[in-house]
C-alpha cells in the first residue's frame, strides 16, 4: 500500500519556536495591514446600494463613474465581475442616520446614470441589493455574536469531552485561525459579506476538527505510553495522525479548487478563504493547540502527567476534584 | 454474521428508498384554512429541493413601518394588518408560492420567486393605497395666503431673486426631506422678481381652463415648490380647514410641462376603508381605463348625503395622498357605486390599482430596508457552476481516494455517492430551500464527508501494520476512529448551528446543508462503509491481506 508519512517521526512540538516566529511574520503584518486599511464590508454589512449589469459591449467605467457623480452618486465603486461584459455597481450609505429609502433612491439613480452613457436596453440588470444601514448594522452584530457564542459552545463541549485543558487549547487555536484569517480577508481585499462570514465560520469547524482529531489521539496515547514526557506524546500523536491530515486535507483542496475555477464569481471569496482555512488550520493543530496544551500542563498539572492511571486510580492530592479525562 | 449483514443491508435500502422517494416531484394534497374560515383540500405541487431565490432568479424584500410621516400607535397591530393586506395583494398578483412573513416584531419579508416585473411588484408591495374623497376649495384661500407665506420665506432667506448660481438640489437632498430641501432652495434660482411661491404657483385659469381650487406649478419647479409648501413655517399660513394636495402626474399645457396643485376642504367625505369591490375595466365612451368600485351600506350612505350637499362642485379622488386625475364636477348625489379615472395610464396601472385597492390600505405606509433581487438568468449561471464545481470536485475526490485506497477506496467511493444522495434526499425530506451557498457547501463537502473514511482507513492501517488479522484490523479500526469521528463532527455541528441562528436566507441554507451532510457522513462513513467491508470479509473469509 502506498502510505504517506507512514512512519513519520517529526519533531514537532521541538520547532515551535520557529513556528510561532512563523505565525508572528503571518499575522502581524496581517494586522497592521487591517488597522491602516480595515476590512472592506459588503453592502450588507454597511447598507448601500449594488447593482449587476450585463452589458452588450464592453463598458468605459470612466463615463459611467462621471454619469454616477452627475446623478449625485459620490465613490461608487464600479467593477468588472467575471465576464468581460458584467459589471457590479457598488454605492454605499456614506452617511450615518440616512433612511433605508435612499438606498432604494440610490438605485433608481444608478439606474438613470446607465441609461445616460449605455443606453436603456443595451444591459440588463441581473442583480439588485440595496440594504438599509439599520438592517446591515444589526447583521455586523450577529455575525461577530455568532462566532463568539459559538466559541463557548465548543468549549463547553470539549470540556465535557476531554477536560477544559483541552477545551482551552482548541479554542485558542481557533482564535487564531480567526485572526490570521481576518488578516487575510484583509490583505487580500476580499469583500466581507455573508457569504466570506459564512467561510470563516466553516474554517472554524474545519480547523477544529483537525485539532480535535490530534487530540483525541493525545487522549490515547496519555494511557498507552505513561513513561513518555507530554511533549513525547504530542509528538507521536501528531506524526501517527499526519497520514489522515494529508489525505482529508487533499480531497478538500480538490473540492475547494473545484469550486474556486468552476464555483463562479459569487462563490470564489468562499472558496479562497477556506483555502486559506485549511492551510491555517492544519498548522494552528499543530503549533497553536500542542503547544498551548503543552504550556497549560505546565502551568496547571492534570493527573495523566504525574503518571496516574486516569479513571482508575483517583488522582495525587493537588490535581484531586478535577474531571478525569472521558474515554 | 449472516443475519447481521441483511439487516444492515435492509437499512441501508430503506434509507436509499426513501430518499429516493423524497426527490419524486409529486402532488399532495393539503387541507388549507380558505378565505371564507372553512377548511379546503388544496393540490400542492411539491418539487423535491426548491431553490433559493439567488438561483432560480427572483426578489427579497424586508420592510418595516415608515413612521416617519405618520407615527403608529400600535405598531405590533399596524404591523399584523400591514402583513394581511400584503397577502391579500401578493396573492392577487399571481406569484407562485410567495412567501410572506413576520420576522421579529418589527419586520416582513416577502419572497416572491421568478418575479420578471420588479419594479411593479415592489410598487404592489409598498403602495399605502389609502383613497379619500375631497372636495375642492371655491374660496380662493391659497391665492389669499401666498403673499402671507411668501414674506415668511424671504424672512426665512428664502428670495425670489435670480442669484444666478443655479444648482438644483440634488435629488439626495430631496430626499433628505426639509431641512437640506430648503438648503436647495436657499440658492435655487427663481426667475420672476416677487414672491417665490406667488410667481410659481398660479391659478389654473390663468394659464388653461381652471377650475375653482386648481393650480399649476412648472414641473421643473414641483419639488422645490413641494418642499417650500411643507416648511412648518409656511403649513402655520395655510387656512384652517385647507389642505394642499398634488396631482398624481405631470400635465402639459402647450409646450411646457405642468403639475397641478389643489387646495382642497381639509375633511374627507368618504375613505376607502368603506370600500367593498374595485374592478378596472375600460370607459365605453373614451376607451381610457377606470377602475369602478363599491362602497359598503354605511359609506354609501354617507356617500350619497355628502354628494347631495355638494352638486356643482368638484370632488378630488386622492389616492396615496396624490389627485388621481382632475377632480369631476358632481353633477348629482352618487350611491355606493363610482369610478376613478385614471388619465392616460394602461389598463396594466388600472389592475393594480383595483388590486391594492381591494386588498385595503396599509395602516401605516412601509419602506423598505433590504432589497435583493436576482435575474432569473443569473440565478441559472450559478446553478450550472456550481453542478460544474460539483462535478469536478466529486471526480478529484475519487481520483485521490481509489488511487490512494485501492480497492477499500471504492467502498469509500461508493458511500460517497450514498452520501450525495442521502444529503440531498434529506434536504428534500426537510423542505428545504437550496441556496448558492448551500451549494458551495454541498461541493465543499464532498471533499470533507470522506474525512471519516480516510480516520477509519488510516486506523485500518495501523493495525494491520502491528501485524493484527484482516478481520481484527477492521473492527479495531472502525472502533478506535469512532471518538474522534463523533467529537470532531459534533463541534461542527455545534458552529453550523450558531450560523443557522444568525444568518439570513441564503446563509441559513448554507447551515442546513451542512447540518444535513454531517450527519449523512457519520451514516455512510461508519455504517455503510462497515457493511461493505462486512460483505467482502463474508465473500473472502481466507483474506490474508487487504488493499487499503
Amino acid at each position: 500500500m502506498t502510505r504517506f508519512f507512514a512512519h513519520a517521526n517529526y519533531d514537532f512540538i521541538g520547532v515551535r519556536k520557529y513556528a510561532y516566529a512563523v505565525t508572528a511574520a503571518v499575522i502581524l503584518p496581517g494586522l497592521l495591514f487591517l488597522a491602516a486599511r480595515g476590512l472592506n464590508y459588503s453592502i450588507e454589512f454597511t447598507g448601500g446600494t449594488l447593482l449587476q449589469i450585463e452589458a452588450k459591449q464592453p463598458v468605459n467605467v470612466g463615463r459611467v463613474r462621471a454619469a454616477l457623480d452627475a446623478q449625485g452618486i459620490h465613490g461608487a465603486e464600479i467593477q468588472q465581475f467575471g465576464t468581460q461584459n458584467d459589471y457590479v455597481i457598488r454605492a454605499r450609505v456614506a452617511k450615518a442616520g440616512t433612511d433605508a429609502n435612499d438606498t432604494q433612491a440610490t438605485a433608481t439613480e444608478v439606474g438613470k446614470a446607465l441609461d445616460s452613457v449605455l443606453g436603456a436596453g443595451n444591459y440588463v440588470v441581473q442583480r439588485t441589493e440595496a440594504v438599509g444601514p439599520k438592517v446591515g448594522g444589526e447583521l455586523r452584530q450577529k455575525a461577530f455574536l455568532a462566532i463568539f457564542l459559538s466559541f463557548f459552545a465548543v468549549l463547553a463541549y470539549l470540556a465535557y469531552r476531554f477536560e477544559w485543558r483541552f477545551g482551552l487549547a482548541a479554542v485558542v487555536a481557533t482564535a487564531h485561525d480567526i485572526i490570521a484569517t481576518i488578516a487575510f480577508i484583509g490583505v487580500m481585499r476580499l469583500e466581507v459579506s455573508l457569504v466570506v462570514v459564512g467561510a470563516v465560520l466553516s474554517m472554524v469547524g474545519y480547523s477544529l476538527n483537525d485539532t480535535i482529531i490530534i487530540f483525541d489521539r493525545v487522549r490515547e496515547n496519555l494511557r498507552k505510553y505513561k513513561k513518555d514526557t507530554f511533549e513525547q506524546t504530542l509528538n507521536r500523536s501528531i506524526n501517527e495522525t499526519l497520514p489522515r491530515s494529508v489525505l482529508t486535507h487533499g480531497t478538500t483542496l480538490a473540492s475547494l479548487t473545484a469550486l474556486t475555477i468552476f464555483g463562479g464569481e459569487v462563490i470564489r471569496p468562499f472558496a479562497l478563504v477556506m483555502f486559506f482555512g485549511v492551510f491555517t488550520g492544519t498548522f494552528s493543530s499543530i503549533y497553536i493547540a500542542s503547544p498551548v496544551l503543552m504550556a497549560i500542563e505546565k502551568r496547571w498539572p492534570g493527573p495523566h502527567a504525574r503518571g496516574a492511571t486516569p479513571g482508575k486510580t483517583p488522582a495525587p492530592a493537588p490535581a484531586a476534584g478535577r474531571k478525569v479525562p472521558v474515554g | 454474521m449472516l443475519a447481521s449483514i441483511r439487516n444492515r443491508l435492509i437499512l441501508i435500502a430503506l434509507l436509499v428508498a426513501g430518499s429516493i422517494f423524497t426527490l419524486i416531484p409529486r402532488t399532495v394534497t393539503v387541507r388549507v384554512k380558505g378565505d371564507d374560515g372553512i377548511m379546503h383540500d388544496k393540490a400542492e405541487k411539491r418539487v423535491p429541493l426548491k431553490y433559493g431565490l439567488d438561483l432560480q432568479g427572483g426578489m427579497h424584500l424586508a420592510l418595516e413601518l415608515d413612521q416617519s410621516k405618520q407615527v403608529s400607535a400600535d405598531p405590533k397591530r399596524d404591523l399584523d394588518l400591514a402583513l394581511t393586506v400584503l397577502r391579500k395583494r401578493i396573492d392577487e398578483f399571481g406569484v407562485t408560492e410567495p412567501l410572506i412573513q413576520k420576522v421579529g416584531d418589527s419586520r416582513i419579508v416577502v419572497e416572491l420567486a421568478g418575479v420578471t416585473e420588479p419594479g411593479r411588484a415592489k410598487a404592489i408591495v409598498q403602495r399605502s393605497a389609502f383613497l379619500e374623497f375631497k372636495i375642492t376649495d371655491k374660496s380662493g384661500a391659497l391665492e389669499k395666503a401666498l403673499p402671507g407665506m411668501d414674506r415668511v420665506l424671504r424672512g426665512l432667506g428664502v428670495s425670489g431673486v435670480d442669484t444666478g448660481t443655479a444648482k438644483r438640489p440634488s435629488a439626495v437632498q430631496q430626499l433628505l426631506g426639509n431641512d437640506s430641501a430648503k438648503k436647495g432652495a436657499d440658492t435655487a434660482n427663481a426667475a420672476v422678481p416677487g414672491g417665490v411661491l406667488e410667481s410659481l404657483i398660479q391659478p389654473a385659469g390663468a394659464v388653461a381652463a381652471g377650475q375653482p381650487g386648481e393650480y399649476l406649478v412648472p414641473e421643473t419647479a414641483f419639488p422645490r415648490v413641494d418642499s417650500l409648501l411643507n416648511l412648518p413655517e409656511v403649513q402655520r399660513l395655510l387656512p384652517r380647514g385647507i389642505t394642499l394636495r398634488w396631482s398624481a402626474a405631470p400635465t402639459s399645457v402647450g409646450v411646457q410641462s405642468y403639475r397641478y396643485l389643489y387646495a382642497l376642504e381639509e375633511k374627507s367625505i368618504v375613505t376607502g376603508s368603506s370600500l367593498v369591490d374595485a374592478r378596472a375595466q375600460l370607459d365605453p365612451l373614451t376607451n381610457g381605463p377606470i377602475v369602478t368600485f363599491e362602497l359598503d351600506r354605511a359609506g354609501g350612505r354617507k356617500f350619497r348625503d355628502e354628494t347631495a350637499k355638494h352638486v356643482g362642485d368638484y370632488m378630488a379622488i386622492i389616492l396615496d395622498d396624490r389627485v388621481q386625475g382632475r377632480p369631476p364636477v358632481i353633477q348629482s348625489a352618487i350611491g355606493r357605486n363610482g369610478q376613478i379615472t385614471l388619465g392616460g395610464k394602461g389598463l396594466q396601472e388600472a389592475q393594480d390599482l383595483a388590486l391594492t385597492l381591494k386588498a385595503g390600505a396599509l395602516p401605516i405606509p412601509l419602506k423598505i430596508v433590504e432589497e435583493r433581487q436576482v435575474g432569473a438568468s443569473l440565478g441559472a449561471d450559478s446553478i450550472r457552476e456550481g453542478l460544474t464545481a460539483g462535478v469536478v470536485g466529486t471526480v478529484l475526490v475519487i481520483l485521490i481516494m481509489v488511487g490512494y485506497y485501492r480497492l477499500s477506496g471504492v467502498l469509500a467511493v461508493l458511500a460517497l455517492a450514498l452520501y450525495i444522495l442521502f444529503t440531498i434526499g434529506g434536504l428534500s425530506a426537510l423542505d428545504a430551500t437550496l441556496t448558492l451557498p448551500g451549494l458551495a457547501g454541498l461541493v465543499l463537502s464532498i471533499g470533507i464527508a470522506v474525512d471519516a473514511n480516510v480516520l477509519i482507513f488510516e486506523r485500518i492501517r495501523e493495525e494491520l501494520l502491528l501485524g493484527k488479522t484482516v478481520r481484527l484490523s477492521i473492527d479495531e479500526g472502525f472502533r478506535h476512529a469512532m471518538n474522534a469521528i463523533v467529537d470532531s463532527n459534533v463541534s461542527t455541528v455545534l458552529t453550523a448551528l450558531f450560523l443557522f441562528q444568525f444568518g439570513t436566507g441564503p446563509v441559513k441554507g448554507f447551515a442546513v446543508t451542512l447540518i444535513m451532510g454531517i450527519i449523512a457522513s457519520m451514516i455512510t462513513a461508519v455504517f455503510v462503509t462497515k457493511t461493505f467491508f462486512l460483505i467482502w470479509l463474508d465473500r473472502r473469509p481466507a483474506m490474508s491481506t487487504l488493499s487499503i
